[in-house]
This record gives structure tokens, C-alpha cells and sequence, in this order.
């Protein structure tokens, strides 16, 4: 391993690092202050923001190891087994989507991280009709698509400022 | 880079337009689903009763007559002084109640399906 490599892996490990750490404030932000619009279930999901981020600053390996981590760690911060196993299941799900439309090119940052937002419910429903083994559930469908539209929209209007901004920091 | 891009929209009318079709399909299909009642008295849970077939069902050893026919349920006959739960228009549809207090009757029409979600996606 050449003295280039060494330091590109090292700036890789302190921007993750750092990325990790602003995910895990956002998810302690999200608990302090209710962005819940009193519908279970719905809610702006900001350390999605760094999830978006690094989806674009580091590639999806990158962003899903992230999100897993940051789900993880949140998880047992803040939530229980339960709620991690539904925020793992919209996270991959979400992080699959966005990842694929990455790839398929024709969307801006804020269609990608809509696209994120819907499949990150839709993951969650399915993982809910699994725990509860119904289908019933469907009457939720309509509700969970357009709030994840709107919240991937903010995150994505918010994780395009940032990206601009930030483009001409090489990491 | 653009910061709207032309697949963005599309993908947007796309959800916009799945969550109205499947809010619309509901709604046409919200008297199609089994549904049923549940009678309680004190409470406890004394019946549960399809609503897609016509009985007579005595209530609390007599004391409240509950007639379902027609896919709905309607309190017809009870002993007690006010009569409000026989004024109570016929329910049908989720969550619909008619309540006999000094009896204690709940009739409640619920889904077959209804589930109980917690809400632990916080």
C-alpha cells in the first residue's frame, strides 16, 4: 500500500467518521423535536440527509454502511429491537432504490432521495404486514406514499444545498 | 448540475398517482370488506356477530335486543328508561358504535382484518 492510497483511506475513515456522527445527531434531533405530524408512522427522517450525502460523496457501499450503522447505533440509543428492525428495512430498501436510480441517471439529487423516501415506507409497510401478518394495513398505503414523497423532497432539497456547497471539498 | 431533472417529475406524478388510485380503490371498496360487530357488555366481550348475516341476537340475558340485517346492526329493543341506544341510527362501517350506558353495551362494528399496529417506527 503506497503513501497515496494510505491517506485516501485515511480521509475515507474520517469522513465517515464524521458523516456517522452528524447521522447520529440528526437521529437524536429527530427524537427531541417532533417533526411528527400526529400520524404513526410519518416523520421527516432527517439523518436521511447523510445517508443522501454520502450516497453522492462515496459511492453506495459507502452510504449503505452508513445507514446501517447509524440505524444500529440509534436503535439502541433511542429505540428498541423493534424499531430497528423496521428502520433496517426502509433503510436498505430505501438505500436500494436510491442507489438504482443513482445508477439509471435522468434524476436530480431531490427526485433520487424521493424516490428513497417512498421505498423507505413502502420497506416499512411490508415489514409491518410480515410482524402483524395481515394485509389490512392497506388502507396505509396512499398516506405512507405521499408523506414519503414530501419527506424525501425536503431531504432532498436540503442534501442538494449541501452537495453545492461542499463540491469543491475533495474527501 | 440541473436541480430539477425531467424523470424527477415523472417519478413524482407516478407516486402522486399510485397513492390516489389505491385511496380511490378503497374508497370503493369500503362497504365490499367482512365486517363484524362486537358486543360488550361490562366490558367483557359477550359476542361477536358477522354482519353480512341477518340474526336477532338477545343481548345481556334479554335485556337489549340487537338486529342485524342488511349488513348493519341496529339496537332495537331495550329495558332501560332513556331508550337512546334504540334511537341510535343502524351502523355499519368501522368504528361505528352504538353504547346502551346504563345496561354497559358497546356494539362496535369492526374489520375482520383490523390489526393493532404499535407505534414503534419512531
Amino acid at each position: 500500500m503506497d503513501r497515496m492510497e494510505q491517506n485516501r483511506l485515511r480521509s475515507k475513515v474520517a469522513y465517515f467518521g464524521m458523516y456517522l456522527a452528524l447521522a447520529l445527531i440528526f437521529s437524536y434531533l429527530e427524537t427531541l423535536i417532533p417533526f411528527q405530524i400526529g400520524i404513526p408512522g410519518v416523520k421527516l427522517g432527517l439523518a436521511n440527509l447523510m445517508t443522501v450525502i454520502a450516497l453522492y460523496r462515496m459511492g453506495t457501499r459507502e452510504a449503505g454502511l452508513l445507514s446501517a450503522s447509524r440505524i444500529l447505533l440509534s436503535g439502541f440509543l433511542f429505540g428498541n429491537l423493534f424499531s430497528i428492525l423496521y428502520s433496517m428495512a426502509g433503510g436498505m430498501v430505501s438505500l436500494a432504490a436510491m442507489a438504482l436510480l443513482k445508477k439509471q441517471g435522468g434524476f436530480s439529487v431531490t427526485g433520487v432521495s424521493i424516490a428513497g423516501g417512498v421505498a423507505h415506507n413502502l420497506g416499512q409497510l411490508c415489514v409491518a404486514m410480515l410482524v402483524v401478518e395481515t394485509f389490512s394495513v392497506g388502507y396505509y398505503v396512499p398516506v405512507l406514499l405521499i408523506s414519503g414523497l414530501a419527506a424525501g423532497g425536503v431531504i432532498g432539497i436540503a442534501a442538494d444545498g449541501v452537495l453545492r456547497r461542499v463540491a469543491k471539498i475533495r474527501g | 448540475m440541473k436541480r430539477w431533472r425531467r424523470n424527477d417529475l415523472l417519478l413524482v406524478f407516478l407516486v402522486a398517482g399510485l397513492a390516489a388510485a389505491v385511496w380511490l380503490f378503497r374508497q370503493a371498496g369500503r362497504d365490499a370488506g367482512n365486517a363484524h360487530v362486537i358486543v360488550k357488555v361490562d366490558g367483557r366481550t359477550e359476542g361477536i356477530y358477522d354482519l353480512n348475516e341477518d340474526q336477532t341476537i338477545s343481548v345481556n340475558h334479554g335485556s337489549n335486543t340487537l338486529v342485524i340485517r342488511d349488513g348493519q346492526a341496529d339496537m332495537t329493543d331495550a329495558d332501560c328508561p332513556d331508550k337512546l341506544c334504540v334511537k341510535h341510527r343502524p351502523i355499519r362501517y368501522r368504528h361505528e358504535n352504538i353504547i346502551c350506558l346504563p345496561n354497559r353495551i358497546v356494539v362496535e362494528v369492526e374489520s375482520d382484518s383490523d390489526a393493532q399496529l404499535d407505534a414503534v417506527t419512531n
